[in-house]
């Protein structure tokens, strides 16, 4: 894995400078059964195309991002600022 | 013998440089590669094959076949033909038993042929059975090339650097000069690689050339790392220009791998670089039209050829024979000739391994007979001969017939027999055919026989070699040292301000995560506990993780990120917190201090801080409270100033009002001690009366010192371990583990479930329906005998648990310890068994504070 990403406020940089946190998850509303909760905390999609992902530029300006890519290829549709809330 | 002085030559004639081989003392210039300077002292065998032990000589004399790798200082598989000679240096041969010149291996070439058919490493030596451990010796004696010196790794500096460049030109042949020259004009930014030493001194203006230097690939985002020897640059490029050109080709004829058969590259280079003769007589056999050239170059250097062979006019049978593994004569359909040197030339490959990595296509050229790259990603580019241009069509067999071994690969013995053979097996897919035969898998890794051994195959079973296909190019493309992938190795170590106050202090250090820390100061930590519990002992707890979280919405942050309430935290007041996962765990612990309504100080463990506030800066992310997360970790230091004395002393150092009405246990407040603001936490993981004083780094080691200097010991990690056992204290990570959650170690009490909303909440109410499989409890050891840290917990013979913590404590006057217990046998008073060194001690279950439960002493 060796792409570029680009941080939403510093620009395109070797991945390597980032950390991954997983596909975008939906966190229950409220007392969810046994199997939402389980599905929530430890199933994941992991589909081979377009994924919505959190990213963090750990190594440079510390912020958390949204990012949209290609699983399969690496390519980085889009990325962009959490709004929060939703 | 030199040839006189030749045009370009990169010798210096007048700077001799001596070397050994083996028990040889042998000298060469200045220029000359180890290869150069052994073939001019008259060494002709420069390895011994693979499998059958073959003499070998110079084939390629380009660092590509595995003809002359040796070993050069203790480094084994240096290909010595490109390697620069230096003064002293020491080679020696490889995969010998014996002498190169007298291998008694190579009776495997001369009886081995029905022991060793193709495929036989995975068929025999497989039964008897119990024969195994003799047969793996001896195997792992004769596998494998070259041997690794256990201790040269440490003897070289291996660095990375990661550099940029807007055009990366791989490749210094005319084509990608030019096209280096082309991108210059356009701006800076432009650097070629090149791995010959040639190009070091060539001026390219605006371009900056690294040679010699190895492009190892073309991984995605046009990361493109290049060897230099002792540094890997790890090159980002804009646009990649890959000039790789072409690599030459054998000829298949039984008798190919004999010293003297060299590729006509081999040949110029001997003559043109290093003005040696490269025989004495020779046949020139080329299925290309560079016949005529070549020849005309070897009379130039003196060479007589008395034949020149156009294999175009179709020769059927062709072999060579030699004495002792030097070629000596050379039979062309019939017609013999003596010579000492075939230069053979099978075409020309191109060098698409690189662009077929970046992403392009690789198809067979019918009109070429060769492998041509096409359909490049965008960003990447050829030029010159690799793309196919100005290859002139080669026309020879597939093989030659004739007698004697005939080599499709030289790297790995591979004959056209084996190949035949592999397909009459069935082994008729490339991919699947050099799996078995491993033919492109040796140390030029198809670099000389993908396309004869394809060419081969679509002989042998009729078919278009574009039916065939190629094998898989991975990186990377050159042989590399592991060390430079590894990279200098390094040890980040993290030390507090007052590291070397505790060196002085002659402390024993031990790593504590990624912190260098006191275990203890003297030989006995049980004298510094001793200190703590009678008078007064300081300890540097500078490797706390701390925050700052600040802004109007603070409360609400913490509020739903600590399963325990934070919104309600007076001003000044302090609070234990344990942070949860959402699958409810246990993930770290610390104190919240608040220190004004909209400004909270959170400590966390030693090794968590990091974690922790990436953790808080992506919930906040999440759900955008209006608060701002520091990480205040090295900005400040921390002291916990702990004993029944703490109390006085801190009060002779400020003016600030320390009794026990006016700053109670766990009150925060701001005090000057010494005339250091400090911000003084009165919390007690200790058990004794303390004060934990957080301040700015900078004056770590006054402060210190006047603390020191008042009467205080200090006290290490190891004294301060037991302390908090007395008092029962978890440490999360040590106690806890991924599993743990607030219920199963011992906090039931610590979540408000009654809260809107917290991370591990649902989890909680999940868990709180069940009954925990294992409980998280204090004991005490029946015997004085402390068990290991994982030491079993054994209930009635079966294996039911393990120790997390134990201690000898002289509080206390027993050994105790922390442990998970099945949850029917964590009753206070339970008796269980733990085994210690094999045998089973017997302990009791104990509940709360082993010490001072009802917190007397650090709440005084």
């Amino acid at each position: 894995m060796s792409f570029v990403l680009a941080c939403p406020h510093c620009g395109p940089r070797p991945v390597d400078e980032f950390a991954y946190s997983g596909e975008v998850t939906r966190r229950p509303q409220s007392s969810p059964t046994l199997r939402e909760l389980t599905d929530y905390v430890y199933f994941r999609d992991n589909v081979a195309g377009r994924q919505r992902e959190w990213w963090q530029h750990r190594q440079g300006c510390g912020e958390w991002f949204l990012a949209e890519r290609d699983t399969r290829t690496n390519e980085i549709i889009s990325v962009s600022l959490p709004k929060p809330g939703t | 013998m030199r040839l006189p002085a030749q045009p370009g030559e990169l010798i210096d004639r007048a700077e001799p440089l001596g070397f050994r081989l083996g028990e040889y003392r042998l000298e060469g210039f200045r220029g000359d590669t180890i290869g150069s300077a052994l073939f001019a002292n008259g060494r002709r065998v420069f390895s011994r094959s693979f499998k059958y032990h073959r003499p070998r000589g110079l084939l390629c004399c380009s660092g590509h076949c595995p003809n002359c790798m040796m070993t050069v200082d203790g480094v084994p598989n240096v290909r010595v033909c490109v390697e620069p000679l230096r003064e002293g240096a020491v080679v020696t041969p490889q995969n010998v038993l014996g002498r190169l010149d007298m291998d008694f291996l190579s009776v495997v070439d001369k009886f081995g042929g029905p022991f060793t058919p193709v495929g036989f490493y995975y068929r025999t030596m497989i039964r008897p059975r119990f024969m195994w451990p003799v047969y793996e010796k001896f195997l792992r004696g004769v596998a494998g090339l070259g041997r690794l010196d256990e201790h040269a790794g440490h003897s070289r500096r291996y660095d990375v650097e990661h550099r940029r460049a807007r055009v990366l030109v791989i490749g210094g042949g005319q084509a990608g000069r030019a096209a280096a020259l082309a991108a210059a004009t356009a701006g800076p930014g432009v650097v070629l690689v090149d791995e010959s030493v040639r190009l070091a001194d060539v001026e390219l203006p605006g371009v900056e050339v690294l040679a010699p230097a190895r492009a190892l690939g073309i991984w995605e985002g046009k990361l493109v790392p290049v060897d230099s020897g002792t540094v890997l640059y790890r090159y980002r490029a804009e646009r990649i220009i890959v000039a790789t050109g072409t690599v030459e080709q054998p000829l298949v004829f039984p008798g190919n791998d004999l010293a003297g058969v060299m590729l006509p590259e081999a040949a110029r280079r001997l003559i043109r670089d290093f003005s040696l003769r490269p025989g004495q007589r020779a046949i020139v056999l080329a299925a290309d039209e560079r016949a005529p050239e070549i020849a005309e170059t070897l009379r130039e250097a003196g060479v007589a050829v008395p034949r020149v062979v156009d294999l175009r006019e179709g020769a059927r049978q062709l072999e060579a024979h030699g004495r002792r593994g030097h070629v000596r004569r050379v039979v062309v359909d019939g017609e013999e000739t003596k010579c000492d040197l075939v230069v053979v030339s099978g075409g020309r490959q191109p060098a698409y391994s690189l662009l077929s990595q970046a992403g392009g296509r690789v198809e067979y050229d019918e009109s070429l007979k060769v492998f041509v790259p096409r359909d490049l990603p965008a960003g990447i580019e050829a030029v010159g001969s690799v793309t196919g241009e100005g290859i002139v069509r080669a026309e020879g067999a597939a093989a030659y017939e004739g007698s004697g071994k005939c080599f499709v690969c030289i790297c790995e013995d591979v004959t056209t027999k084996d190949v035949k053979r592999s397909i009459e097996e069935g082994f008729d897919s490339i991919e699947l055919s050099k799996r078995y035969t491993t033919v492109t898998m040796g140390p030029c890794q198809g670099k000389l026989c993908q396309l004869p051994s394809i060419h081969l195959y679509a002989h042998e079973l009729h078919t278009y070699e574009a039916t065939i296909g190629t094998t898989t190019a991975r990186p990377p493309w050159a042989p590399v040292e592991l060390g430079l992938l590894a990279g200098r190795h390094l040890e980040p170590t993290r030390r507090t301000s007052l590291h070397f106050r505790h060196e002085e202090l002659g402390a024993r250090m031990m790593w504590a995560g990624p912190w260098k820390r006191p275990y203890a100061y003297g030989e006995h930590p049980e004298d510094e506990v001793r200190t703590v519990h009678e008078s007064l002992g300081v300890i540097d707890v500078s490797t706390l993780g701390k925050l700052l979280v600040e802004g109007p919405e603070a409360a609400q942050l913490l509020e739903r990120l600590y399963p325990n309430r934070f919104a309600d935290l007076k001003a000044g007041r302090i609070r234990y917190g344990v942070l949860t996962s959402d699958g409810g765990r246990i993930m770290d612990d610390g104190t919240v201090a608040r220190l004004a309504d909209d400004l909270y100080y959170v400590t966390t463990t030693s090794t968590g801080a990091d974690a922790v506030t990436a953790w808080f800066e992506w919930w906040n992310a999440v759900w955008g409270y209006d608060a701002e997360i520091v990480n205040v970790t090295g900005a400040l230091a921390a002291l916990n100033l702990a004993g029944p004395r703490s109390r006085d002393a801190l009060q002779r150092l400020t003016e600030d009002e320390l009794s026990a009405d006016e700053f109670r246990y766990l009150d925060a407040k701001h005090i000057e001690v010494a005339g250091v603001p400090c911000l003084a936490l009165r919390i007690g993981f200790v058990g004794e009366l303390g004060y934990e004083l957080h301040f700015p780094s900078s004056a770590a080691e006054y402060l210190w010192d006047r603390l020191l200097a008042d009467g205080a010991r200090p006290f290490g990690l190891e004294p301060q371990r037991i302390l908090r056992l007395e008092k029962g204290h978890v440490i999360v990570g040590q106690d806890t583990d991924s599993e743990s959650n607030l219920l199963s170690a011992g906090m039931p009490w610590l979540p408000k479930m009654d809260k809107d909303d917290f991370v591990g909440k649902f989890a909680l109410e999940h868990f709180a329906e069940r009954d925990e499989r294992e409980l998280l409890v204090g004991f005490t050891m029946e015997d004085d005998v402390v068990p290991a840290e994982g030491a079993q917990i054994v209930v009635e013979g079966q294996p039911a648990g393990r120790v997390t913590s134990a201690r000898r404590s002289e509080q206390v006057g027993a050994v105790i310890g922390l442990g998970w217990l099945p949850r029917d046998r964590a009753d206070a008073g339970t008796r269980f068994e733990v085994r210690v060194d094999r045998r089973l001690v017997g302990a009791r279950v104990h509940h709360g504070a082993f010490f001072d439960s009802a917190g007397e002493r650090m709440r005084s």
